[in-house]
Formats: C-alpha cells, sequence, structure tokens
C-alpha cells in the first residue's frame, strides 16, 4: 500500500498536500456541527440558523479551493487518512477518514463551493417560509452526508454517506408535507433509491470479502493487479455497484423518482438533484474505475446501452412538460446519462469533466428557474412568458446556462460535451456517438423552448413579477462565471503553463489507471457537435418564440403517437406502478393476511391459553389448594382448640380427679410392667 | 420391725385425703384432706427411715422439708380462701370456677 502510493505520488509528481490536507476532514464535520447547532439555536436567529449552515460551508469552501489550488499547481496525494472505529471480523474492519487525491478534490470543491452559493441564496428564496430552520438543518445534513461519501476512503463510509444523502434527500423532497403528493414523491424516491441500494450493499460486501478490504486503494490495486479473487466475483459486484449507482444518479429505468423529486424546495433541486447527489452514481464508478477496466470489462456495453438510453430518451420529455423544474430535472437525467455512458465508455476524465461543469451550469438553471417561481409564484411555464423585461439579471444568467448547457463554443458545456463525444468515437461506440449527437439536438431544443417559454412572448401569470433580491441574484452571477469558463479548464490539448489541465488534476491518484484523453480538437466532431445545437436551438426558436399567442397550441407539438407517449412518460411510471401493484399488493395483502390471521393468531392464542392457565392456577390450585391447605390446618386447629378447651372447667376438683386417675393408671402399668 | 401396719395407716390417712379432696365442697375441708396426704407421705417417710437407718437420716429430713412445704401451703391457701370468701361470700369449690375457658 504505502510502497505503492510512494510510487504513484512520484510518477504525477504531486506533493502531500501538506496541513491542508491533513486537516481536510474538517470539511466532513463542520455541517453536521451546522446541523446540530441549526437545531438548537435556529429558531432564535435572524436567519432562522442559515448563519451557521453558511459559516460551516464558508470555512470548507476555503479548505476545498486551497486543496484545489494546490492540486492545480502540485498536485495533492495524501494517503488516505483512516481511523478505525470497529472490527467487522473476518479481517475485516469498519474504517472512517478522509481521501486527499484529484477525484475527491474536484468533489470538495464543487459539493462546498456550489452549496455555499445555494445556501446563500437559499436565505433569499426561503425568506418568510414555513420551518426554515428545519429546512437549513437537514439541507446541512445533506452537505454533510455528501462530503463524507466524496471523501470516503472505502466502501463502508461511502455507503454511510451515500444513506445520509439518501435520507436527506427524503426530508427535503417532502419538505413542504401538507401537501400529500409532496410525501408520495419523497415515499417514491426513497424506495426507488432504496431498491438500488440494496445493489450497492451486495456489490460491497461481494467486493469486500473478496479482497479482504472495503478501501478503494486495495479495491483499485486488486483490479490493477489481477487479484484472483477479485476477478471472480467483479462483474457480479461491478454489476451490483452499477445497480445502486443507477439508482443514485436516476439511470434508466430507475429515473422515475427525479422529476417527482421537484416538488421540494428549489435550492435543494439545484444543489441535490441537480449539481451534487445524483452525480453521486457517477463518482462511484469513478472511485472503482479499475474495476470496470480491468475486470468487469463485459459489463460496459450494458453499462453504455442503460446511459445512452437515458440521455436520449428523457431528453425528449423535457420538451413535453410545462413544469420548468420538471424541464431541467429530465435535462438532469439526460446530463447524468452521458456521464454514465462516457464513464462506462472508458472516458474516466470525460464523465468527471461533464460532472464538473453540469454542477454549475445546471445549479444556474435550477436557481434561475427558482428565481422566476419566486417572481411569478408557479412552476409552470404557462404562467410565464415575457419575464425578461421584469427579471433582466435572471434572465441573463438563465441564459448563460442553457447555452452552457446546449453545449455551444465556447461555453463549459460545449467542451465537456465534446469530450464525451470524443471518447465515444475513441472508443469505438460509433452509433452512441451519433445518438449523443442528438442527444445534443435535443437538449438545445428544450432549452430554447423553457426559454423562449419563460422570458420571452407576453406575460401570461398573475400579479406583478420582479427581480430577485440581491442575496438570490449574486449567487446566479457568481454560478454564470464557472458555466462560462470552466470549459477552458480541459481543453484537449491544451496545459495551462503552471496549472496544467482538468484532466491531470483527476489523475492525481493512488492507483495509476489508463483513459483516453483526446490530444487535439477534433474539429469534425465538435463541428458536427455544435452544429447539432445550433440546430436544436434555431429550430426551437422558430417553433417557440414568434408565434407568441398561439404558443399553448404550438407548446403542444402534437404528433400522434410520440406526443402521447411523452406526455405519460413512456408509461414509466404506470409500469412501475403497476410492477408494484401487482407485486407489491398482492404480496402486502398476504402479509396483512398473514399477520391478522397467523401471526396475531399464535399471539391471540398463546395469550388465551396463558390467560386459562393463570385462571386455572389462580381458582384450582392457589385459591383452593394452597389457600386450602392453609385454612384448612387453621379450621382444623380452631375446632380441636374449641373442642379441647372445654376440658379447662375451672373445677379444682376434676382436675384432681384426673390426676387421680392418672396416677392410680400409672401404678397399674408399673405394678402389670414389673 | 414390722413396717407394714404403719404403711398400711399411711395408705388408709393417703386415701381418706384422696376422698376428701374430691368430693368436699368447702374449700377449707380441701385443704385440709391435702394435708392429711401430706401427712401420710410424712408417716411413709419415717418409717421407712427408721427402717434403714440412712446416715444423713435422710427420712427425717425430707419429712421436716414436707411439713414446711405444706405450712406455707397452707398458709396461702387460707390466704386465697378468706379473700374469695370476702368478695363472693362463698367457700364453695363448685361455685369457684373463674378460671376457666
Amino acid at each position: 500500500m504505502g510502497s505503492l502510493l510512494f510510487a504513484a505520488a512520484e510518477a504525477t509528481h504531486a506533493g502531500d498536500g501538506g496541513w491542508w490536507a491533513d486537516t481536510a476532514g474538517i470539511m466532513l464535520i463542520s455541517p453536521f456541527v451546522a446541523f446540530l447547532l441549526i437545531l438548537a439555536f435556529g429558531k432564535r436567529l435572524r436567519y432562522n440558523g442559515a448563519e451557521f449552515a453558511i459559516g460551516a460551508l464558508a470555512i470548507n469552501t476555503v479548505w476545498a479551493v486551497v486543496l484545489f489550488v494546490l492540486n492545480m499547481t502540485e498536485g495533492v496525494l495524501r494517503e488516505p487518512v483512516r481511523f478505525v472505529v470497529g472490527d467487522i471480523g473476518s479481517g475485516l474492519t469498519f474504517e472512517l477518514g478522509w481521501a486527499v487525491d484529484g477525484l475527491s478534490i474536484m468533489m470538495y470543491l464543487l459539493v462546498n463551493l456550489v452549496g455555499l452559493l445555494v445556501f446563500t441564496y437559499a436565505v433569499g428564496y426561503m425568506e418568510g417560509d414555513r420551518r426554515v430552520p428545519w429546512f437549513f438543518a437537514a439541507f446541512s445534513l445533506f452537505a454533510g452526508s455528501m462530503l463524507l461519501l466524496v471523501g470516503a476512503p472505502n466502501l463502508v463510509q461511502l455507503i454511510i454517506g451515500w444513506e445520509g444523502v439518501g435520507l436527506a434527500s427524503y426530508l427535503l423532497i417532502g419538505f413542504y408535507w401538507e401537501d400529500h403528493e409532496n410525501v408520495n414523491a419523497g415515499n417514491k424516491a426513497f424506495m426507488v433509491n432504496k431498491l438500488a441500494d440494496v445493489g450497492l450493499l451486495l456489490g460491497a460486501v461481494f467486493l469486500g470479502v473478496a479482497i479482504g478490504s472495503f478501501d478503494f486503494a486495495e479495491l483499485n490495486l486488486a483490479a490493477v493487479e489481477g487479484n484472483a479473487a477479485l476477478s471472480a466475483v467483479a462483474i457480479a459486484g461491478g454489476a451490483l455497484l452499477f445497480f445502486g449507482a443507477m439508482g443514485k444518479s436516476a439511470q434508466f429505468p430507475f429515473h422515475i423518482w427525479l422529476p417527482d423529486a421537484m416538488a421540494g424546495p428549489t435550492p435543494v433541486s439545484a444543489l441535490m438533484h441537480a449539481a451534487t447527489m445524483v452525480t453521486a452514481g457517477i463518482y462511484l464508478m469513478a472511485r472503482t474505475f479499475p474495476l470496470y477496466q480491468q475486470m468487469a470489462a463485459d459489463l460496459r456495453p450494458w453499462m453504455v446501452a442503460i446511459g445512452t438510453i437515458t440521455l436520449f430518451a428523457m431528453g425528449l420529455l423535457a420538451l413535453v412538460v410545462d413544469d420548468i423544474k420538471k424541464v431541467l430535472a429530465y435535462s438532469t437525467v439526460s446530463q447524468l446519462g452521458y456521464m454514465m455512458t462516457a464513464v462506462a465508455a472508458g472516458g474516466y476524465t470525460a464523465g468527471l469533466f461533464h460532472l464538473f461543469t453540469h454542477a454549475f451550469f445546471k445549479a444556474l438553471l435550477f436557481l434561475g428557474a427558482g428565481s422566476v417561481i419566486h417572481a411569478v409564484h408557479s412552476n409552470n411555464m404557462s404562467d410565464m412568458g415575457g419575464l425578461r423585461k421584469y427579471m433582466p439579471r435572471t434572465y441573463a444568467t438563465f441564459v448563460i446556462g442553457a447555452l452552457a448547457l446546449a453545449g455551444i463554443f465556447p461555453l463549459s458545456g460545449f467542451w465537456s460535451k465534446d469530450e464525451i463525444l470524443a471518447t465515444l468515437g475513441h472508443e469505438g461506440y460509433t452509433a452512441v456517438m451519433w445518438i449523443a449527437i442528438a442527444g445534443a439536438f435535443v437538449t438545445a431544443f428544450y432549452m430554447t423552448r423553457a426559454v423562449a417559454l419563460t422570458f420571452h412572448g407576453t406575460y401570461k401569470g398573475h400579479g406583478h413579477p420582479h427581480e430577485s433580491p440581491p442575496v438570490m441574484t449574486v449567487p446566479l452571477i457568481a454560478l454564470a462565471v464557472p458555466s462560462v469558463v470552466a470549459g477552458l479548464l480541459n481543453i484537449p490539448g491544451v496545459s495551462w503553463p503552471g496549472i496544467g489541465n482538468f484532466t491531470e488534476w483527476l489523475a492525481v491518484r493512488v492507483v495509476p489507471m489508463g483513459d483516453h484523453h483526446a490530444e487535439a480538437i477534433d474539429f469534425f466532431l465538435a463541428g458536427v457537435g455544435l452544429l447539432a445545437a445550433v440546430a436544436g436551438i434555431v429550430l426551437g426558436w422558430l417553433i417557440f418564440a414568434p408565434d407568441r399567442d398561439t404558443q399553448q397550441a404550438r407548446d403542444r407539438l402534437e404528433i400522434p403517437v410520440l406526443y402521447p407517449l411523452f406526455r405519460r412518460k413512456y408509461y414509466m411510471d404506470d409500469v412501475a406502478l403497476g410492477i408494484s401493484r401487482f407485486t407489491m399488493g398482492p404480496f402486502a395483502r398476504f402479509v396483512n393476511w398473514t399477520n391478522t390471521y397467523i401471526i396475531d393468531g399464535v399471539v391471540n392464542g398463546v395469550g388465551g391459553l396463558v390467560y386459562h392457565l393463570a385462571r386455572f392456577i389462580y381458582g384450582g390450585v392457589d385459591q383452593r389448594g394452597i389457600d386450602g391447605i392453609v385454612n384448612g390446618l387453621s379450621a382444623a386447629a380452631d375446632a380441636a382448640g374449641s373442642g379441647l378447651r372445654k376440658l379447662q372447667t375451672g373445677r379444682v376438683q376434676q382436675y384432681a380427679a384426673s390426676f387421680v386417675m392418672g396416677a392410680i393408671v400409672l401404678v397399674i402399668v408399673f405394678v402389670l410392667v414389673r | 420391725m414390722i413396717a407394714s401396719q404403719f404403711l398400711v395407716l399411711a395408705a388408709a390417712l393417703f386415701a381418706l385425703g384422696v376422698y376428701g379432696l374430691l368430693v368436699r365442697r368447702n374449700a377449707v375441708l380441701v385443704l385440709l384432706s391435702v394435708e392429711l396426704m401430706l401427712a401420710a407421705v410424712n408417716i411413709n417417710l419415717v418409717v421407712f427411715e427408721a427402717m434403714w437407718r440412712t446416715s444423713e437420716a435422710i427420712g427425717q429430713v425430707f419429712s421436716i422439708f414436707v411439713l414446711t412445704v405444706a405450712a406455707a401451703e397452707v398458709g396461702i391457701g387460707l390466704a386465697i380462701i378468706l379473700m374469695i370468701f370476702r368478695n363472693r361470700q362463698s367457700a364453695n369449690v363448685d361455685e369457684l370456677d373463674l378460671m376457666r375457658w
């Protein structure tokens, strides 16, 4: 372990991060401290505990930025800090700690920086809302769990963080629990995720038991070295881990929970269901990348297939929904499909780079949508329109986010999507590459539709919309900056003087592994991708922008077979509901029947038996038997006493007569015996 | 020395005492009958001492003891009878059944 780390560190010329890496664990703890403080004092504070939440993430951001900069300039690779908490048995230990390498540093920056901006935004967005302290408490719980997840040096800690973010997601989706629909959305997210989590748990056990450690470094090393025990379970374990990742990262067919998750407050959607939490599955795939690269390679075409279905089919759904947050949600699912496809196809850097840029512009889009929703008090685009006049800052930033997502040069989405396309082409997934290009067209199309319906045309809602306060617009502007420039960090073939590029930062890791990174810009591919995006924008603009009065009718896009299919979300929800109704339903009824008639019967039977036995013991044994003996003895003594006392007549001469009779009897006895 | 005549006397005297003890109604006479029985015993003691002549004269010593005890007994008994008579104007033992159940 140690020698390998040393060799890897030498190979990449990495520093060890010094004091900042030694103390990086603060980032994993401070949100939990904030969580407790908010619960204790949140209600009494001016900003309902947002002070603690923002404070914690501000401290974290310092660490994240310093580590990120150190990683840019010299590379940071430190042996993961591990504390042995307990012994699992069979030579396995339960360890907590934090990893400090390129991948985790990237995630630290993302979670803390985007988190800090979203938390700040939430102060304005949640102003005057219900249960604000609880909102910030649960949000801090999420941040802590997410950092626990991305900082995990082993699978066990990752699962703890994984379940923690799942819990926070459940709590915040159902945040407005007065509406039963929101509660159902939370339950749906929780149950779909739980189903997938079974895969994660089993996969972790398979892999951990096979190599005798849950440590990622050990796992990756075993995969690289061709460990025989690991290769025996690699397919099964890898498939199970992927199953878990599919749930959290909303891959087809587990994507059904994510659009419903939009029931939560918009900052939650921005941070959890767009920027960070849903990327946990991608992160897991990247963490265990050598396993899929070296051992479970047979799984990769299947994973690519799932990712491809997700990226294309889910993007189409964004065309037909009216709820602006659901447009963005389907867009998120689609983009997660891109990331998963890229990582599965072997594009470690490509997938993570898209994760990185997507976090900025998708958080920006969600916060922009939140700003609009805040102004018009409706999620539906049919209540919006023409808002660019009222909300210029929101409009400008939203358009930047939409262009970045559509992949317009030179915004960040262009570079990261191009990287994915290049990887797919290089790895031989040509068909998938063309589907991804078509997906880029769809992406541009639905984002144009969203922009046109929301900000152009005439205002169709009620009341007077107004620009959001600075506490909300400043985070928008702050997120717009990386949405524009983040792509420049990884231009193929460009290594910025002094800091290198994103690929090199990510390559700082314990176990070296190979993945493809384009050496130069493929102008044909970039051109086709850009063309697809521009075509999508133009077509969208032609359909949705000019026809202001008939927008509603145009909105329908009523293509006979496809439109109902999209509106019904490919009937996926109905299928899921049907499956749960026809499998879980009878099972639940059976369990209920079993419970009512068998378990309750046994319980009642035993209870009745004990009751009757107790009655018998009380009435028969205790009352009649034992008490009978006691009473009988006392009655006998009483009767004997009553009888015998008659002998005491008080007449002295009777006594004397008895005495004399006795003496005579004794004399006779003596005489006879002798 | 022929003891039987004395022993017969003592037995007769004792039997007389027992008879008196059992049948007399007057408490004083009952007490007197007890004295008769004690006297019979004393005769026995003296006779047997006279027969065997122990070195410590046990028979005579015990007869003195018996006299002493008898005197004490009579003293207390008469006192009790006197008190009972004063309270109840009767010394009939049949009526003295206070000490019963």
